[in-house]
C-alpha cells in the first residue's frame, strides 16, 4: 500500500513542488498541523511577521520583485480579517499570490464557532478565486489550480480555505502535473486580424502616443515596449503602475500621466491623434474626467488580457485581448516588415510641441530652500543608489515624488500600492523584496503617517537582518490629505496633523536598527550615502522636510487631464 | 457553470458589488450533473450588458455566458397563485385561468391554487386579470430561457 500523507504534509508538499523558497506568515490553532509540517522541512522557509495584513504585503513585494508567486499563511478568524487589506492591495493591482488560510473543522463551520468567519464570503470580492477545500482528496488539484490561476491570464490573488481537520486527514499525495478547466481558459496572442489594424493606424499616425500601464510588467516585457517605442520614434508615458516599463531616462519618455503626472505627458494624452494604451486600464487617478478625456479626434488602440479592463470607461476603436508581451512581439514583427514607416515630418513637428510642453518644467521646486524639499530627498535617493534600488512605497504625497522623481529604468523596481492605495504597504512589501533579492538596495520611501501602519514589522526586519533603508519623509501631516483640504476644504486640516510622534531615531533603535534623523538640506546627500555603506543594517532615516509642499502638477477631481494645477 | 457550492454566490455578489440590478435569476442542474444553466435577466445600456457578459465570464466557475436577447429565443416563467375561491367566484376565477391556459393544482373549499406558465408579461397580464382582493398569494420563479430553433447553448 503507498503510504498516505495528512492535508498538513499534502500542503507542504504541494508548496515545495511549486518552487516555493518562501512564505510568509503568523501561526493560529487552525493552521497548527500545516506548522508542524513546515517545521519539520526546511525547503520552504517561513517567515514570521508581526501582523497578517504584513504577510500579504511582504509576499506582495516578493511577487511584484520577481515575477514568482507570493504566497501566505494565515489561521482562521482574526488572521484572514488582518489578512484582507493585503489581499484586496494585491486584487487590485492584479497580482498573484497564493494565500493558505485555516479553518475551523468541517463540522463546526456555521455554528459560530471559536475564530470562525466566512473566509470565502468575506474574500470573494476581492480575490481572483478563492477555494474551501472540504474533502482531502482534493486538496493537491485544488492548490494546484490556485498557483495556475494566480499566475496566468490577468494575474490576482488566489486563496485557499483548509479546514483544521481536512490538515488533519490522510490521503495519497499526488501532485497534477498541469491543469486544465473548461471554465478557465486566458488567452495569449491578440486576434491576427486586429493586430494588423493597428498597424495600419500605428503608421498612419501624426500625434502617437504610447500609454503603458502595469500589464507591461505583469506580462515582462519592457524589452518589447522599448523595442517598439525606439523603432516608431514615439513619445511614451507610463503610468503609476507602468513606471520601469519604459526607461525613464530615455528622450522618449514624456513621464508618469494622470493626477500626479507631468504637464507634457497629459498635454500629450489629450492632444494625440493615435493612442496605443499597452496593459492599462484608463483608471480613474489617470485619465480624469472620460467625458473631458481628449481636445481632439482621436482613435485609441488598447492592448489588454482582460476583456473586461477594455471600452469600460473609455470606448476603444481597436481592442486586442492578448498578453502583452506576445502582441508586442507580434506587433513589431508586422511593423518591421512594412515598407511604410512613420510619417517623419508629422512626428517631428508632433515633437517640437511636446517639448515645449516638457519646457514648461513642471516638476520643477525650490532648490534652495533652507528647509529640506521632499523632492531632493528623492533625487538624492536616486543618485546615491545609482537608480539601481528597489524602492517599495506607501501612500501620499511622497508616493507621488518617489514616483516623479526616482527614474525607473527597469521594471519591477517600483513596488507600491496604486489601486488601492494602501498606507502600511510599503515597508512590509520591502521585507518581501528584500527576500527576493538578496544582496540588492531595497528602500521604503514613506511618510511618519504611512509608516506608522505597519511599524511593528521593524521587529521582522531585526529577525530576519533586512538592511532594508528607510526614507521617512516626515512633514508632521497627512500631506496628501491636507493638500486636498488645502486646495478643496478651505484650509481646515480637520484631523490631518500628525500630533504625538514617535522619535522615530530611538523607536528604530530600540527595535535593534540604526536611526538617523537629518533636517539640514546640506546633509541629506551624506546621510544617505552613510546609510547605504551600512551593508547589512537597517537605517531609518528620518527626514524633516517641508511641511507646505504639495505635489505637483495635480488634476483635481473631475476634471480632464489638460486641466492642471501647476507650480 | 461548474455545479458547485459557491458559484451561484459570485454571480449574485459580482451584481451587487459592481452596482448591476438582477430582475430575476433561475438556476439548477442541467442533464450533465457537473454543469447548472443559470438564466438571469437584467437591464442596462449596451455597454453596461457587456460589461456584465465580460465580468461574468472572468468568474472562473462560469462555463459559458451568451446573451439570449440578442437574437431569437423563448422565455418561460412559473407562477404560481393562490386565490380566495367562494360561491360564484369559483367558476368565474376557473374561467379565467382557462383563458390563461393556467391549470388548478390544488383546491380547498375556500382557496385554489393555480399554475401557469408563459412570459413574464403573460404573468402580468394574469395578475391584472384577476380582483386583486381575491388574490392571497403568489409565487414566481422568474424567467428561464432558450434560443430558438437550431440556437443551442452547449459546452
Ligand atoms: C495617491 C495616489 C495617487 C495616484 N495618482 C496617479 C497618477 O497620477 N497617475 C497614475 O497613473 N496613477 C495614479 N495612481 C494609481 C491609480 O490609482 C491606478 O492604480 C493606476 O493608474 C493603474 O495603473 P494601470 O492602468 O497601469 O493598471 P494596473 O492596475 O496596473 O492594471 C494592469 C492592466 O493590465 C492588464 N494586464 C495584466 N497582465 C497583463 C498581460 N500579461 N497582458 C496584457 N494585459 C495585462 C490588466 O488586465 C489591467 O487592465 C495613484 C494612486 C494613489 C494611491
Ligand atoms: C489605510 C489607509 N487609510 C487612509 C488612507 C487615506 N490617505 C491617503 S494619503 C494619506 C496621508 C498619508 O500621510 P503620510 O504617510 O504622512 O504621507 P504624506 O502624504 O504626508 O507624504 C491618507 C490618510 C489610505 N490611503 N490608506
Ligand atoms: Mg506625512
Amino acid at each position: 500500500m503507498s503510504t498516505e500523507l495528512t492535508g498538513a504534509e499534502i500542503a507542504v508538499r504541494c508548496l515545495q513542488k511549486e518552487g516555493v523558497d518562501y512564505i510568509f506568515g503568523y501561526p493560529g490553532g487552525a493552521v497548527l498541523f500545516i506548522y508542524d509540517e513546515l517545521f519539520k522541512q526546511d525547503k520552504v522557509k517561513h517567515v514570521l511577521v508581526r501582523h497578517e495584513q504584513a504577510a500579504v504585503h511582504a509576499a506582495d513585494g516578493y511577487a511584484r520583485s520577481s515575477n514568482k508567486v507570493g504566497v501566505a499563511l494565515v489561521t482562521s478568524g482574526p488572521g484572514v480579517t488582518n489578512a484582507v487589506t493585503g489581499i484586496a492591495t494585491a486584487y487590485m493591482d492584479s497580482i498573484p499570490l497564493v494565500i493558505i488560510s485555516g479553518q475551523v473543522p468541517t463540522h463546526a463551520i456555521g455554528l459560530d464557532a471559536f475564530q470562525e468567519v466566512d473566509t470565502v464570503g468575506i474574500t470573494r470580492p476581492c480575490v481572483k478565486h478563492n477555494f474551501l477545500v472540504k474533502d482531502i482528496t482534493e486538496l493537491a488539484a485544488t492548490i494546484k489550480k490556485a498557483f495556475y490561476i494566480a499566475s496566468t491570464g490577468r494575474p490576482g490573488p488566489v486563496l485557499v480555505d483548509i479546514p483544521k481537520d481536512v490538515s488533519q486527514q490522510k490521503t495519497e499525495f499526488d501532485y497534477p502535473a498541469s491543469v486544465t478547466m473548461r471554465s478557465y481558459n486566458p488567452v495569449t496572442r491578440g486576434h491576427a486580424g486586429q493586430i494588423r489594424k493597428a498597424v495600419q493606424l500605428i503608421l498612419e499616425a501624426k500625434r502617437p502616443m504610447i500609454y503603458a500601464g502595469g500589464g507591461v510588467i505583469l506580462s515582462d516585457a519592457a524589452a518589447q515596449l522599448t523595442d517598439l517605442v525606439r523603432m516608431l520614434g514615439f513619445p511614451c508615458t507610463n503610468t503609476l503602475m507602468g513606471l520601469g516599463g519604459y526607461p525613464a531616462t530615455d528622450k522618449q519618455f514624456v513621464g508618469m500621466l494622470g493626477m500626479h503626472g507631468t504637464y507634457e505627458a497629459n498635454m500629450a494624452m489629450q492632444h494625440c491623434d493615435v493612442l496605443v494604451a499597452v496593459g492599462a486600464r484608463f483608471d480613474d487617478r489617470v485619465i480624469g474626467n472620460p467625458k473631458h478625456f481628449s481636445n481632439e479626434d482621436r482613435k485609441i488602440i488598447h492592448i489588454d488580457i482582460d476583456p473586461s479592463s477594455i471600452s469600460k470607461r473609455v470606448k476603444v476603436d481597436i481592442p486586442i485581448v492578448g498578453n502583452v508581451s506576445d502582441v508586442l512581439d507580434e506587433l513589431i514583427k508586422l511593423i518591421r516588415a512594412r515598407k511604410e514607416k512613420p510619417d517623419r515630418v508629422a512626428l517631428d513637428a508632433w515633437w517640437t510641441q511636446i517639448d515645449l510642453w516638457r519646457a514648461r518644467d513642471c516638476l520643477k521646486y525650490d532648490r534652495a530652500s533652507s528647509i529640506i524639499k521632499p523632492q531632493m530627498v528623492v533625487e538624492k535617493l536616486y543618485e546615491v543608489t545609482g537608480g539601481n534600488a528597489f524602492i517599495t512605497s506607501d501612500v501620499g504625497q511622497h508616493q507621488m515624488w518617489a514616483a516623479q522623481f526616482y527614474k525607473f529604468d527597469l521594471p519591477r523596481r517600483w513596488i507600491n500600492s496604486g489601486g488601492l492605495g494602501t498606507m502600511g504597504f510599503g515597508l512590509p512589501a520591502a521585507m518581501g523584496v528584500q527576500f527576493a533579492n538578496p544582496g540588492e538596495m531595497v528602500a521604503c520611501v514613506t511618510g511618519e503617517a504611512s509608516i506608522q501602519m505597519c511599524i511593528q514589522e521593524l521587529s521582522t526586519c531585526k529577525q530576519y537582518n533586512l538592511p532594508l533603508k528607510i526614507i521617512n519623509l516626515n512633514n508632521r501631516y497627512m500631506g496628501m490629505v491636507r493638500q486636498w483640504q488645502q486646495f478643496f476644504h478651505g484650509n481646515r486640516y480637520a484631523e490631518s496633523y500628525m500630533d504625538a510622534l514617535p522619535n522615530f531615531v530611538k523607536l528604530a533603535e530600540s527595535y535593534g536598527h540604526v536611526g538617523m534623523q537629518i533636517d539640514q538640506p546640506g546633509d541629506v546627500e551624506s546621510a544617505l550615502q552613510e546609510a547605504f555603506k551600512l551593508k547589512d543594517r537597517l537605517v531609518f532615516m528620518d527626514f524633516i522636510t517641508d511641511q507646505t509642499e504639495n505635489v505637483f502638477p495635480m488634476v483635481p477631481g473631475g476634471k480632464g487631464l489638460s486641466e492642471m494645477i501647476l507650480v | 457553470m461548474e455545479n458547485e457550492a459557491g458559484a451561484l454566490s459570485r454571480v449574485a455578489g459580482l451584481f451587487s458589488s459592481r452596482g448591476y440590478n438582477i430582475e430575476s435569476l433561475t438556476v439548477a442542474a442541467t442533464e450533465d450533473p457537473t454543469l447548472s444553466r443559470m438564466t438571469l435577466v437584467t437591464a442596462g445600456s449596451d455597454d453596461v450588458v457587456e460589461q456584465i457578459t465580460k465580468q461574468l465570464n472572468k468568474l472562473i466557475e462560469v462555463v459559458k455566458v451568451v446573451d439570449l436577447s440578442e437574437g431569437d429565443h423563448i422565455e418561460r416563467e412559473l407562477m404560481l397563485m393562490k386565490v380566495r375561491a367562494v360561491g360564484k367566484d369559483r367558476d368565474e376565477i376557473k374561467r379565467m385561468a382557462d383563458i390563461f391556459r393556467g391549470r388548478i393544482i390544488d383546491v380547498t373549499d375556500k382557496s385554489y391554487t393555480i399554475e401557469l406558465t408563459g412570459t413574464g408579461s403573460k404573468l402580468d397580464a394574469f395578475l391584472e386579470a384577476m380582483e386583486r382582493g381575491a388574490i392571497l398569494e403568489t409565487v414566481r420563479t422568474g424567467a428561464s430561457g432558450i434560443g430558438r430553433g437550431e440556437r443551442i447553448l452547449k459546452v
